[in-house]
């Protein structure tokens, strides 16, 4: 677990208005069981924005993302943050997977789950610091589960558990959130508090970066998408991108 | 009976064995590959007569070989057929591991001697030498130490491998130690428990205190206190009945977590009944 990075990891990415932190994809290129998924992905963002991976099924939309947070071997293109260019992974990003995905009857507390966070930062053998437990508290603070903290990971709801593992990615202060589809198989209530809390983190400076697949919410979550079909078609503010013309493009059975 | 020097090397080796073992079942519980461990000991069959039919002797060491380098063929020969097309690493293994047991089952008419086959088959921890007991030592050692070193990016792999890689975690080199420590693990209790019967020590210590609690370091520490000192209880009772000690081992576990499935104040069945007679 070594982390070769920039070593300043202030909180707030986007306090000083001055710098702007910047990510930075271009030309990325990712096949996937040797299947070229998706091709020459270009944009620049920087953090306080929240952007939707929009697109259909098989798309690359979650394959961007693992792309972007080191999980799938590039076959071109390169990714850059904060001016620095990111060879495989960094500990400023972290990866949410579909809630599907993950193995919920794992026995770990919520607290266990958020301490995972620390362990880029303690490396092998270091122990827990009270400055860590401190990040660990204020990461459950910042998602409300406090109260929570003891409770084994399967007795949460579905929008608890994707707050566990936002507290995790925070404990990490992970400045960027790649999310694979973070509203699917949420009710309304925990999609409202999961929305507002989406915008708080942005609002604080982190850059969030979701797979989403419902065009009618995007534009109230998102205020920026990027719009694929394996290339990308458009990318820019949310309304703009969805235009009609747009999404003809991407969802035409005729697209290659 | 603690004056008998067999039973002394025995109650060492339990405590060794049992400690290891049980330490490790935390990773295999939480990995939920029980299925692999039985397939890997079922794998150590062919390999230990295979290296009995090639040297012609049934020694500690080649057979501590062949059953190692069977269980490394099978269990990363199913990796590699995972990783190199459709079928789950599941499906390859239950393959290889039963096309593997077969073909021991075929060697063993033509080996000169199936009686002492069995001792690998079932274990006879009486029989321990001082050398078994250093390789057993030295096999707690690795385990202990390494599962101890690696502890968190093991346990991160286990847990979701995707957040662990986008953390920086070499995950496929930790599911190769995972898998390395694991035979490791196995071999050391074929001594104790034998091959077929190995699935329970490695397994059932930490299943049981998984009913108990809900601290996952816990399931590790737990589990190796109580691998050992089930085993060592084992081994007194099979002493005083005359059973023998592998299966009164895995006896001994096995009604452990019976006992906890069945009382455990959160999760045991009997908690969960309706309660009719409240005194």
């Amino acid at each position: 677990m070594e982390h070769a990075h920039p070593e300043a990891h202030d909180h707030d990415c986007c306090a000083h208005h001055d710098h702007h932190h910047e990510l930075l994809v271009e030309g990325l290129t990712v096949h996937y069981r040797k299947i070229l998924a998706i091709e020459n992905i270009d944009f620049a963002t920087s953090c306080g924005n929240r952007i939707a991976l929009v697109g259909p099924n098989g798309a690359g939309k979650s394959t961007l993302l693992k792309a972007i947070a080191g999980l799938l071997p590039r076959s071109a293109g390169t990714i850059s943050w904060r001016g620095t260019t990111v060879r495989k992974w960094s500990r400023e990003f972290a990866y949410l997977p579909q809630r599907e995905d993950v193995d919920w009857n794992f026995p770990i507390t919520v607290r266990g789950l958020v301490e995972m966070g620390r362990y880029p930062h303690l490396g092998l053998l270091k122990r827990f610091s009270p400055a860590d437990t401190k990040a660990v508290n204020s990461a459950l603070e910042t998602l409300n589960i406090s109260d929570l903290h003891h409770r084994q990971i399967h007795e949460l709801s579905g929008g608890q558990q994707q707050r566990a593992f936002l507290a995790r990615a925070i404990a990490q202060e992970a400045h960027v959130l790649l999310l694979d589809e973070p509203f699917t198989g949420l009710d309304q209530t925990a999609t409202q508090s999961l929305s507002a809390l989406i915008h708080e983190l942005s609002e604080e400076g982190r850059l969030i970066i979701a797979a989403h697949h419902d065009l009618s919410t995007a534009p109230a979550l998102f205020n920026q998408t990027l719009l694929l079909n394996h290339l990308p078609i458009a990318f820019g503010p949310t309304p703009e991108v969805l235009s009609k013309s747009n999404l003809q493009n991407a969802f035409s059975p005729t697209v290659a | 009976m603690l004056s008998d020097p067999f039973f002394q090397r025995a109650l060492l080796a339990a405590v060794l064995i049992g400690f290891t073992n049980g330490y490790f079942s935390g990773f295999v519980v939480l990995k939920r590959t029980a299925l692999s461990v039985s397939a890997l000991s079922h794998t150590m069959l062919p390999g230990i007569a295979l290296a009995i039919l090639l040297t012609g002797a049934l020694t500690q060491a080649n057979a501590f070989i062949g059953a190692l380098t069977a269980a490394l063929i099978v269990g990363l020969g199913s990796l590699v057929v995972s990783r190199n097309s459709r079928v789950s690493q599941g499906t390859a293994l239950a393959i290889l591991y039963t096309t593997a047991f077969a073909l021991g089952v075929a060697i063993l008419r033509y080996l000169s001697t199936p009686a002492e086959l069995e001792e690998w088959l079932f274990g006879d921890i009486m029989s321990v030498s001082d050398n078994d007991l250093w390789m057993s030592f030295g096999i707690a050692v690795l385990v202990l130490l390494s599962s101890t070193i690696f502890f968190r990016p093991l346990l991160l792999t286990l847990f979701e491998s995707n957040v662990a890689a986008a953390q920086g975690v070499p995950v496929r080199s930790m599911n190769y130690l995972f898998f390395g420590l694991l035979i490791l693990a196995l071999v050391a209790s074929l001594q104790a428990v034998g091959c077929v019967l190995s699935v329970g020590l490695l397994v059932s210590p930490a299943a049981t205190i998984s009913l108990l609690t809900n601290r996952t370091n816990l399931l590790f520490w737990g589990g190796g206190l109580l691998g050992a000192l089930g085993s060592v209880l084992a081994l007194i009772i099979a002493w005083i009945t005359g059973i023998s000690a592998g299966p009164a081992i895995v006896l001994v576990l096995g009604s452990l977590f019976l006992l906890a499935f069945l009382l455990s104040p959160r999760y045991g069945l009997l908690s969960r009944l309706p309660r009719r007679q409240q005194s």
